[in-house]
């Protein structure tokens, strides 16, 4: 998959935010926000970034690995692992209905490819993909571990728990993601919670940290994540800072965080859609 | 009053069962490459620190961050190894309870959570870390098997005999020096209890450090004539029905002991087969919806009511009612 043009990556991009907005609008259930305001990155590390097998294997020997801590994301994870070939795109129709492997958040327990642990419940992604860091080491594998988290997530408690352990054991084999969007549930981070300055805290920290100033400019996102790559091995643990736009891609759904949690209607679905080249062909 | 019993096990010394766990542990590191420890600022109260004297490549310290610990051991099974972490019974559980929920049970982690210092017995703490709650939590959980040992020797064996156990699983033991009965050589297996000893008119099930409490009970009720059963129920989950059941079928009544709030404990799990099989009278040993204290284990274990004497006195209730 690394031979993908930044013109093919795009592509796909539009049909991956299609699928997503397909996905919640049939269920009308689901986070369409964060999910286009993550679709570059996730399309850069699963298309072109990551050596990973599609057929999957939880032990994952040999291959980058991800996590997502920010389990809401989940229809636009489920998109780009159909859209890899870890399952059907068919499948991409169950999500979040009775009998499914697509849980509304990712889950192992009905033996979803690509999936290698549950997440939804905030805070936790950052020590799991340590502890899988630091496994990689004892086994001697030198592929890289990716975790992506919330930016609103950074008020977990947990995750400043494993940011402390990671620098102090010098887990340099992870880097870690913010979608930094600025937007929660209840409102802007800076008003429900303000996160001040991350990048401060995360260098006081002990770690590296580089922004990715267009994070929905997949010329950036790759850009931004061969400077990570370079940066892994010193050391230190490396954190992108991923700016990004909720929302993005969907002219009445950007910038807000109106669209975290809610699907669109059948004829806001047709607006969005008119929007987004179909490219790949839907599911 | 234990000397002039002629009680059916002796021992010859007291141990901990956390050194049971730690020695364990070792002794696992050295069967198994695959196994990893985690601890959260406690090596010595857990007796961990021959493991990462041994293994310092396979030992993580981890802080003052128990929450952190359950994730990077649940992220640590993915690529094969199987991590025990250790730290207290009260920050095993309460205070880790969701991300054991999300991480390791709900994602079907090979992960064994190791505890000690639970219950009254911790001691002069006191009630912030003498915790009654946890085998109640854990068993709630599904995936999760819970086991309670009752002494050094049996904590050992259930230590070593979790690296051949596939899933998450509660292993829960304890602070005080406390006799050592079981053999050192004993075979254990993970969901099957024990007879310690044979009796026709009341089963005594008991868990953890109330199992000597149990075998005294024996002596004391067998001096008044009666006969008792005793059964350690080392794993509460998954829960020997079939031995439950045998026995008080045969004895028409129980007790049930354990260092845990009767709410949500091992008594509750044998309350429930009993209800859905062959009703019959149980009376329930255990620590009726209050906190703990300071003092020393022996002083706790008669405050609360947990000690031979009561269970004796539970025994006779129990048969009256039949």
């Amino acid at each position: 998959m690394e031979n993908q043009s930044i013109d093919q990556l795009k592509k796909i991009c539009s049909q991956v935010r299609r699928d997503c907005l397909r996905m919640v609008h049939a269920v009308q259930s689901g986070h369409p926000g964060a999910a286009l305001g993550l679709t570059e990155y996730f399309v850069a590390l699963f298309f072109k970034e990551m050596e990973h097998n599609n057929k999957f294997e939880m032990d994952a020997k040999g291959e980058d690995l991800f996590f997502l801590s920010n389990g809401h994301v989940s229809a636009l994870w489920y998109s780009v692992l159909a859209r890899t070939g870890y399952f059907s795109t068919d499948e991409l129709g169950t999500f979040r209905k009775i009998n499914s492997r697509l849980q509304g958040h990712p889950a192992t327990h009905e033996g979803l490819p690509g999936i290698r642990i549950a997440s939804g419940s905030l805070g936790q992604g950052l020590s799991v993909a340590i502890g899988a860091a630091q496994v990689k080491k004892l086994n001697q594998d030198n592929k890289l571990v990716y975790v992506m988290m919330g930016d609103g997530e950074q008020q977990e408690g947990q995750v400043w728990e494993a940011a402390m352990y990671a620098a102090h054991h010098k887990v340099d084999n992870l880097i870690a993601a913010i979608d930094y969007n600025g937007q929660q549930i209840d409102g802007p981070t800076a008003k429900v919670m303000d996160l001040k300055n991350l990048r401060a805290k995360y260098e006081a920290f002990g770690w590296e940290v580089i922004d990715i100033q267009k994070g929905n400019d997949m010329e950036a996102v790759l850009d931004g994540l061969s400077k990570a790559k370079d940066l892994t091995g010193k050391g230190k643990p490396v954190l992108i800072l991923l700016y990004t736009e909720m929302g993005y891609g969907v002219d009445f759904m950007v910038g807000t965080h109106k669209w975290h949690g809610v699907a669109p209607n059948d004829e806001q679905l047709a607006n969005a859609l008119g929007q987004l080249e179909e490219t790949l062909g839907d599911y | 009053m234990e000397k002039t019993l002629d009680l059916k096990f002796t021992y010859t010394e007291k141990k901990d069962t956390r050194s049971g766990f730690g020695d364990g542990l070792l002794e696992a590191g050295r069967k198994n490459p695959n196994v990893v420890g985690l601890c959260a600022d406690l090596i010595g109260s857990l007796k961990m620190g021959a493991f990462e004297k041994e293994f310092p490549e396979r030992f993580f310290q981890v802080g003052i961050a128990e929450a952190n610990m359950i994730g990077l051991a649940a992220g640590m099974t993915i690529g094969g190894k199987i991590p025990f972490t250790g730290t207290f019974a009260n920050f095993s559980t309460g205070r880790v309870y969701d991300q054991i929920r999300q991480s390791v049970a709900y994602s079907d982690k090979n992960v064994k959570i190791c505890a000690s210092h639970a219950g009254l017995t911790l001691g002069e703490d006191g009630a912030t870390h003498q915790i009654l709650e946890d085998v109640g939590m854990m068993k709630m959980l599904p995936h999760m098997t819970v086991i309670v040992p009752c002494d050094y020797n049996q904590t050992k064996a259930a230590t070593l005999a979790l690296v051949d156990h596939v899933g998450p699983a509660y292993l829960r033991f304890g602070r005080p020096s406390w006799p050592v009965f079981t053999p050192a050589d004993q075979k254990f297996e993970i969901g099957k209890a024990v007879k310690m000893i044979e009796g026709k008119d009341v089963t005594i099930f008991a868990n953890g450090h109330l199992v000597w409490e149990a075998v005294v009970a024996e002596a004391m009720l067998r001096e008044e004539g009666i006969s008792a059963e005793v059964i350690n129920i080392h794993t509460i989950k998954p829960l020997d029905e079939e031995a439950i059941l045998n026995s008080v079928q045969k004895t028409g009544c129980a007790v049930s002991a354990e260092e845990h709030q009767v709410n949500g404990g091992l008594g509750d799990s044998i309350a429930q087969v009993l209800a859905r099989n062959y009703p019959a009278p149980l009376e329930y040993i255990g620590v009726n919806d209050s906190f703990g204290e300071s003092g020393t284990p022996t002083q706790l274990l008669e405050k609360y009511g947990l000690n031979a004497e009561n269970i004796v006195k539970a025994a006779k209730k129990a048969i009256a009612r039949k």
